[in-house]
């Protein structure tokens, strides 16, 4: 609207004033078409509509001033119109044009996101949570105990005899100046979660359901799969009429909730000195269903817990404290597994001590 | 161990199945067969992986007996017909004078055999199992061992001088072994002796002197029973493990011995030969009432059934099923009432004791996969640890502020428990450990987050920010305390552009403590330089005046700050690393908060900036002192926006933009008032020294 003139108006006659008011419409349209952002509407807006400076304004104050009394009616009426067509074109312009105006603010989307960092739960922790809440929507307890354990608690009430040649399988790693203490108080490091069982029995009359995750040590030198230090979670039921039945049923609904429905759980005969009988158990490939891969090394099977029923003189040592665990009457089953060796097939962990190492860049990828 | 499936057949005929599916039918019951590889027309070897447990099964009579059993086939007996034999002249003398060590020694004594390469059968699985044949007195007691696993020897009987005796060995004797090597016994070795010497280690490897020979004519069969345990202590001491002594050392089958003997001298008379009078077989009675002879074990379905719970195709294990199972496996079954038994024990298998070791046996046998999968129902409560909701609600807050998550070592070295344990002496030593950086169990989550953040530092990781909740130790032999812990280090960018700083983990700390319920919550410090010596509690490891001590409801509840320089430099880390413990074992102590929400102003807030300039000696606290102490319900907020120390502030001061909000419950402020208020504002900061800024 570089024009600020008012156009001249040569008569009153209909056809003259019919002339000044289409030449001032194709001024309109043709600012109109220049429209092209917000700015520029609002531009128009002020040029046309603006209340002190608006040309139209103008031009009516300036045609109507001069205008005889019976002109001034033809005349307002062409302004009320040609004010409605303004504001029709402004209304248009602010439909119209929006796609191409907005366009024109367009950024790269391409950029990446900015993003405030979160902090990365362990994957051990993540996957001892994941196998404890599995078991106690089945209604277990979590139980814990101490990482230094008693002879009696790690070894002795779980039936490994002294001189037992199963207790030379778990390189023990003990607590200074024990020598003068008899066998049974002298303080290790626990080698499984499994003193925890006694501890609870103990403490707690059938029935009983507990969830032992925690953390074990062993005189183990590190290799890509061996570490000194690893996690365990063990489980426990007792009850009175629990079977052997019970323990494939519960570890196959367990597998199946933390696998996936389609894993199938199929159980060998095996050895433990306080389960019996005990069993190794693999589930089926949960990586290919079965067909055989390289995290079941081809096999379709991956063993992953030992477990069995509780062995009777098991309950013999509990029973000391607490009578009700009479082998007769009552039994249970008893299960572990290794957290570690399930988060490393599962997050495809090549090497142990990574777990164990702090690296940020790899705890950053379970973010 | 390799076993060959023909020779398992020879001893079940009826097999029906194929050398595969054998092989699965084994393995599911615990026999396990590893690897199956085809031999062609001698049908298959099986690579074995026995359990310890079953010393009994690591031979091909014994896998030929679980075969027969799991199919419910009659297993061949051993054909130990001889040669009828001459009288002898003079028979051998066995004499035991250790009955405990020794409890059976069989003496058979073979004339004029014909040493010769073994041929026929012996030879043939000796290729087959990659033996090497020497000739066939030897190869005949190495045969019997694959055979059914007893461990016999034959001696050059012209090399003997006068009858056995089994006893001790005299310290200081000496015994060259089959091996070559000469060994020097003590009286915890048994050995097998002549009147002059000893003749081999019992159990373990025989001797050198009479060993057979090309030349030799007549031979002395050894078939014996010797105590697990001294053997074990033998073929330990001398590092001596062989064939013998693995199986002695589990409990061989006592009444082996005969039958091994015939075995062995079948096959050497084969060639030539005759036996020399009859087996000579001395009995300590006393061994065989622990061996041959246990206790027969009273035995009922109804425990069977208890146990194992239904099948897949009954409500239980059925009786003709466990009296199956369990004669089988070569136990008498005598009946003892309705579906119960009184069980005799078979000489084999000495790890059979107790009724459960039967109720494993009759569910190995008749396999694990065919028992009903079912769930048992429960009648008690789940119950949560009482930490369970706060160690959840610690790790959540970290994880949301951006911390990662790890887990170290739970040892530590010495120099390291020294400077970070809590209280001095308390830290706990290792008797045997792994190295001298972990002879302690850890008294401090520190240790190992330095470690940690060092190596993120020499890997070049822009920025580290991890926190570790474990156990800290602390006690001495008689007794170990375990407190949980929460550990905490930052380094370089980890959370932004810019580098942690203390206000970084003092906002993290602040963040843990308000999930707490407290009365009061509080940070302070002891600079090293002020106060009596007793005061200064600022721990070594932190810089005296870039920490705090966090305090809750009274208690210490923890420390961090900046490592202190010297120790940044013992451990060569050249930027500076903030750090940080906080004792869960106290935070624990209170409950978690439980937000209770205050009710929101409907009026418009006022907000006003205050720019001073303060003295350095009035820290911030003062400020928030000063302004709590005008107590004007209406001054809702109050916070620093900014602080400028250096260039832009006067010597000695620091400038303070100072934000505050003023809002009113019950309606909207008037300027006079806020203009009031305001003015208390700048007249408490004043009194404090003070200068509002232009």
């Amino acid at each position: 609207m570089q024009n600020d003139e008012i156009p001249p108006l040569s008569g009153w006659s209909e056809a003259e004033l019919d002339r000044a008011f289409a030449a001032v419409a194709a001024e309109v349209e043709k600012s109109a078409a220049s429209i092209r952002s917000p700015d520029d509407k609002e531009q128009f807006r002020l040029a046309w509509l603006g209340r002190k400076q608006g040309r139209l304004k103008a031009i009516s104050d300036a045609w109507l001033k001069s205008a005889p009394a019976e002109a001034k009616k033809q005349i307002g009426q062409r302004f009320n119109t040609l004010k409605a067509e303004i504001e029709q074109r402004l209304e248009q312009a602010g439909a119209g044009s929006s796609d191409s105006a907005l366009n024109a603010e367009a950024i790269d989307i391409t950029l990446p996101g900015t993003r405030r960092k979160l902090g990365a739960e362990h994957p051990l922790i993540k996957t001892w949570n994941e196998i404890v809440a599995v078991f106690q929507r089945m209604g277990y307890s979590v139980g814990v105990g101490p990482e230094v354990e008693t002879d009696y608690y790690n070894f002795e009430s779980l039936n490994f005899p002294p001189g037992h040649p199963a207790r030379d399988t778990q390189d023990t790693l003990v607590i200074v100046g024990q020598e003068r203490k008899p066998l049974r108080d002298r303080l290790l490091m626990r080698t499984h979660t499994s003193p925890v069982q006694i501890r609870t029995m103990e403490q707690q009359p059938p029935p009983v359901r507990i969830i032992i995750p925690g953390k074990v040590h062993r005189n183990d030198a590190a290799d890509a799969t061996h570490y000194p230090i690893f996690h365990q979670v063990e489980g426990l039921c007792v009850d009175t009429n629990i079977t052997f039945g019970d323990l494939k049923g519960t570890l196959d609904a367990a597998m199946k909730a933390f696998f996936g429905s389609s894993v199938k759980t199929r159980f060998f005969p095996s050895f433990f000195p306080f389960t019996e009988p005990s069993a190794d158990v693999q589930i089926s490939c949960p990586f290919c269903g079965g067909s055989g891969c390289r995290k079941c090394k081809q096999s379709g099977w991956i063993e992953l817990l030992g477990c069995g029923m509780v062995d009777p003189a098991v309950f013999g040592f509990v029973s000391q404290k607490q009578s009700l665990y009479d082998p007769a009457r009552i039994s249970g089953f008893a299960f572990g597994m290794g957290i570690d060796r399930i988060a490393m097939m599962k997050y495809g962990i090549g090497d142990i001590g990574l777990l164990y190492s702090g690296d940020q860049r790899f705890l950053e990828q379970f973010a | 161990m390799k076993i060959l499936s023909s020779w398992l057949r020879e001893y079940v005929p009826g097999i029906a199945v194929s050398d595969r599916e054998l092989a699965d039918d084994l393995t599911l019951r615990g026999i396990a067969v590893e690897g199956v590889f085809d031999l062609g027309a001698h049908g298959s070897l099986f690579e074995m992986d026995i359990t310890t447990n079953r010393v009994d099964a690591m031979n091909h009579y014994g896998i030929a007996r679980e075969a027969a059993t799991i199919y419910g086939l009659e297993l061949k007996l051993l054909d130990t017909s001889l040669p009828a034999a001459r009288v002898a002249a003079r028979p051998v003398s066995v004499s035991i004078e250790e009955p405990k060590l020794c409890g059976r020694f069989t003496a058979r004594v073979l004339l004029d055999i014909r040493l010769t390469p073994s041929s026929g059968v012996v030879a043939e699985r000796f290729r087959l199992l990659e033996q090497k044949p020497i000739f066939n007195a030897v190869d005949a007691t190495n045969y019997v061992v694959l055979a059914m696993g007893q461990p016999t020897h034959a001696f050059d009987l012209d090399k003997l001088e006068g009858g056995i005796i089994v006893r001790r060995a005299r310290n200081g004797e000496k015994l060259r072994t089959l091996d070559g090597v000469e060994r020097l016994l003590d009286a915890d070795d048994l050995v097998v002796a002549d009147e002059k010497k000893a003749l081999g280690l019992a159990g373990v490897m025989g001797g050198w002197d009479t060993m057979i020979t090309p030349e030799t004519r007549n031979v002395l069969v050894e078939a014996a029973w010797f105590d697990p345990g001294v053997v074990r202590r033998s073929s330990k001491r001398h590092l001596l493990h062989t064939d013998a002594s693995h199986r002695f050392e589990r409990g061989a089958d006592f009444n082996a011995p005969p039958v091994a003997s015939a075995l062995v001298s079948r096959i050497i008379l084969e060639a030539g030969g005759h036996p020399e009078g009859e087996l000579v077989d001395v009995v300590v009675e006393e061994a065989v009432a622990r061996t041959a002879k246990r206790a027969s074990v009273s035995f009922s379905l109804g425990e069977v059934r208890r146990m194992l719970g239904p099948t897949e195709d009954a409500e239980g294990i059925l009786a003709g099923t466990a009296e199956g199972i369990l004669s089988g496996l070569g136990c008498g079954m005598a009946n003892a009432g309705a579906e119960s038994w009184s069980v005799t024990l078979p000489s084999w298998r000495l790890d059979l004791e107790r009724g459960i070791d039967l109720v494993e046996e009759i569910a190995r046998v008749y396999g694990y996969n065919r028992f009903r999968n079912t769930v048992p129902a429960f009648s008690g409560t789940v119950v949560e640890l009482p930490w369970a909701g706060k160690e959840s609600a610690v790790r959540a807050t970290l994880l949301a502020l951006g911390w990662n998550e790890a887990i170290s070592s739970s040892f530590c070295a010495s120099e390291d428990a020294a400077r970070f344990v809590r209280e001095p002496g308390a830290a706990v030593a290792i008797g045997n450990p792994l190295s001298e950086e972990a002879g302690m169990l850890r008294p401090s989550l520190l240790p190992g987050m330095l470690d940690m953040l060092a190596l993120n530092i020499s890997r070049d990781v822009e920025g580290t920010a991890l926190f570790e909740m474990g156990t800290v130790f602390s006690g001495g032999p008689e007794r170990v305390d375990e407190r949980p812990s929460l550990g905490f280090g930052a380094t370089g960018q980890a959370f932004g552009k810019q580098d942690v700083d203390f206000y970084e983990l003092k906002g993290t700390v602040e963040a843990l403590l308000g999930k707490f319920a407290s009365r009061s919550a509080y940070f302070d410090h002891f600079p090293a330089a002020s106060g009596p010596a007793a005061l200064r509690l600022t721990p070594a490891w932190l810089h005296p005046g870039r920490s705090a001590r966090a305090v809750l409801d009274g208690a210490t509840v923890g420390w961090f700050g900046q490592l202190h320089p010297a120790e940044a430099e013992r451990r060569k880390l050249k930027q500076a690393v903030w750090i940080g413990e906080l004792w869960l074992d106290r935070l624990y102590r209170q409950g978690l908060r439980q937000p209770v929400v205050e009710e929101l102003s409907r009026y418009q807030p006022v907000r006003r900036d205050f720019s001073l300039m303060l003295p350095d000696s009035v820290a911030y606290a003062k400020v928030a002192e000063a302004l709590e102490g005008l107590a004007i319900p209406e001054l809702r907020i109050f916070e620093p926006k900014e602080v400028l120390r250096g260039k832009m502030a006067a010597p000695a001061h620091y400038s303070l933009l100072l934000g505050v909000v003023f809002q009113s419950h019950e309606r909207t402020l008037r300027e006079e008032e806020v203009q009031g208020w305001s003015q208390q504002v700048v007249a408490a900061l004043e009194a404090l020294g003070g200068k509002l800024r232009a």
